[in-house]
């Protein structure tokens, strides 16, 4: 069982949360001047690393906020939990 | 190279009376020559079936498959075995359907006892309107000349005795969809039979063989950086589903993939109980009987990236409360095994066969969790590709930029979020 810290909840299982996906991915600013290659890029291409990922999980089983977690996905090891708009420590 | 005698009763006759002490071995090992005409990156079931076929039907011998690990070691090695046809879209069906025809002469052809059953495939429906959309995949099915029968819960209840299809059930039983032609087949024996019928025709099989780098000059594909050197090639086919995105990344090409965790288990083994397949129609849930008596159980995606070829418990518990439910005889049991693949899970949930970008760069993944049954397929269409250097009919529409071109095949309409296909 995952134990994800939720900043405002405190840690809790898994089950609580919906995994939501990549945290790297900035929508682009402005919809006319990014054009196709940025948005096709935004919607469809992922990095998908083996390592250190950049994730949100919604805790929909209590807050309703969304976390942003940083896990490895070769060992689902998390290293840390933040609000969306923090920076994770290097 | 050496010549195998193939295997026949006749030649189990003779070897026993040599104490079986003459066995040639049913592939080699041999050192990676400086290039080969084509490289396949992966040695599991599809890699291998790629170069059998690249052999055998284009005349293409010069190959080499190259494995970080030991062969059939990945998603080959961890599925639930199932194999079947039963896909509504036409796109789909056909490309399955072939894959299911080369799999009813496997065995033959590779002079290779894959153990395919072909213990019919029964998807169960809980409700009426269930059963219409049943109705409707059975028809496009029959339609596409591809078996389908529907049944009612009766109909159900005497072919699978151990199934709970009372009125009592949490999810009744209403009926359900049965593929006849569908069933199981031995995981391993797949990719050791498509391993030894590629050496025979003259395949390189190099195992631990870790592609580190993938060489690109002017945009073409020149040689491949090994832990076991650097190995020149006219042409690369990659088959390394979970790690396609690595892969690709290698020769500069970012994928519409997200590489998730898929979970299967077995309970320890017992007498015969369920001589068929049978998949949940209320949740996503599919149990067969493996010939050593294991109960075969799978499920859901954990739902996150993963590389880690296991996940955790919420998928256990989930997947053992629906066996129970539909068979509660299987209370009784322990689970004795669990494990885990890594799936390439697309962003239409529809895998990818398609030359690329890189000239003399071909992919073949975004197999998501459906692989298994494709392997035959998958492995004739491939080596189709890479021998004409463009798809075959059937793979046409798996294009890698069917994306940006607005063709996504989804057959579940979940839209670009990989993890819910």
């Amino acid at each position: 069982m995952l134990l994800i810290r939720c900043p405002w909840c405190g840690e809790r299982a898994q089950t609580e949360f919906r995994y939501v996906g990549d945290a790297w991915r900035a929508r682009p600013d402005d919809l006319e001047q990014a054009g196709e290659p940025a948005w096709f890029d935004h919607v469809y291409l992922r990095d998908n690393p083996r390592g250190a990922h950049r994730e949100y999980w919604q805790h929909v089983g209590g807050c309703r906020q969304f976390v942003k977690v940083v896990r490895d996905t070769a060992t689902h090891e998390i290293t840390g939990t933040y609000a969306p708009h923090e920076e994770p420590n290097a | 190279m050496l010549r195998t005698r193939p295997y026949s009763f006749l030649n189990l006759v003779r070897h026993a009376f040599g104490g079986h002490r003459a066995w040639a071995p049913a592939w080699r090992h041999p050192e990676p020559k400086p290039s080969y005409d084509v490289v396949i990156i992966g040695g599991g079931g599809h890699g291998l079936a790629t170069a059998y076929y690249l052999a055998k039907l284009h005349g293409i011998r010069n190959v080499a498959v190259v494995e970080k690990g030991w062969i059939g070691g990945g998603n080959t090695g961890r599925n639930t075995t199932i194999v079947r046809s039963n896909y509504l879209l036409g796109g789909n069906a056909h490309f399955y359907e072939h894959s299911l025809k080369l799999w009813e002469g496997l065995s033959e052809d590779l002079n290779f006892n894959v153990m395919f059953s072909q213990r019919g495939v029964i998807n169960l429906a809980h409700s009426s309107s269930q059963m219409d959309a049943f109705a409707r995949r059975g028809n496009a099915m029959r339609l596409n000349g591809i078996d389908a029968e529907l049944l009612d819960t009766d109909q159900v209840a005497e072919r699978v005795p151990l199934l709970e299809c009372s009125p009592n059930a949490r999810f009744p039983v209403a009926g359900g969809l049965l593929q006849p032609r569908g069933g199981t087949a031995r995981h391993d024996a797949v990719a050791w039979g498509f391993a030894r019928g590629a050496d025979r025709l003259g395949v390189d099989i190099l195992q631990n063989c870790e592609v580190h780098g993938i060489e690109v000059q002017g945009g073409r594909v020149v040689a491949l950086e090994t832990s076991r050197g650097r190995i020149g090639a006219g042409r690369v086919g990659l088959a390394v589903a979970g790690n396609s995105g690595r892969v690709a990344a290698m020769a500069g090409l970012k994928l519409p993939i997200e590489s998730h965790v898929l979970q299967a288990f077995v309970t320890e083994p017992v007498k015969p109980l369920i001589d068929t397949v049978v998949t949940f129609g209320a949740a996503h849930c599919y149990i067969s009987q493996t010939d050593k008596g294991e109960v075969l159980l799978g499920g859901d995606l954990d739902g996150y990236n993963s590389y880690a070829q296991r996940g955790n418990l919420p998928v256990i518990s989930e997947v053992a409360g629906m066996a129970v439910s539909m068979f509660p005889a299987l209370s009784r049991l322990r689970v004795m095994r669990s494990w885990g693949g890594v799936m390439d899970m697309t962003m239409d949930g529809s895998p990818i066969i398609s030359p690329t970008p890189v000239e003399g760069l071909f992919l073949n993944g975004g197999w998501c969790y459906g692989g298994f049954k494709a392997t035959p397929g998958s492995g004739w269409v491939f080596a189709h590709t890479i021998a004409n250097a463009r798809p075959h009919r059937l793979n046409a529409a798996l294009s890698y930029d069917r994306f940006a071109t607005g063709r996504a095949l989804d057959e579940g309409g979940k839209g670009p979020t990989p993890g819910y296909h």
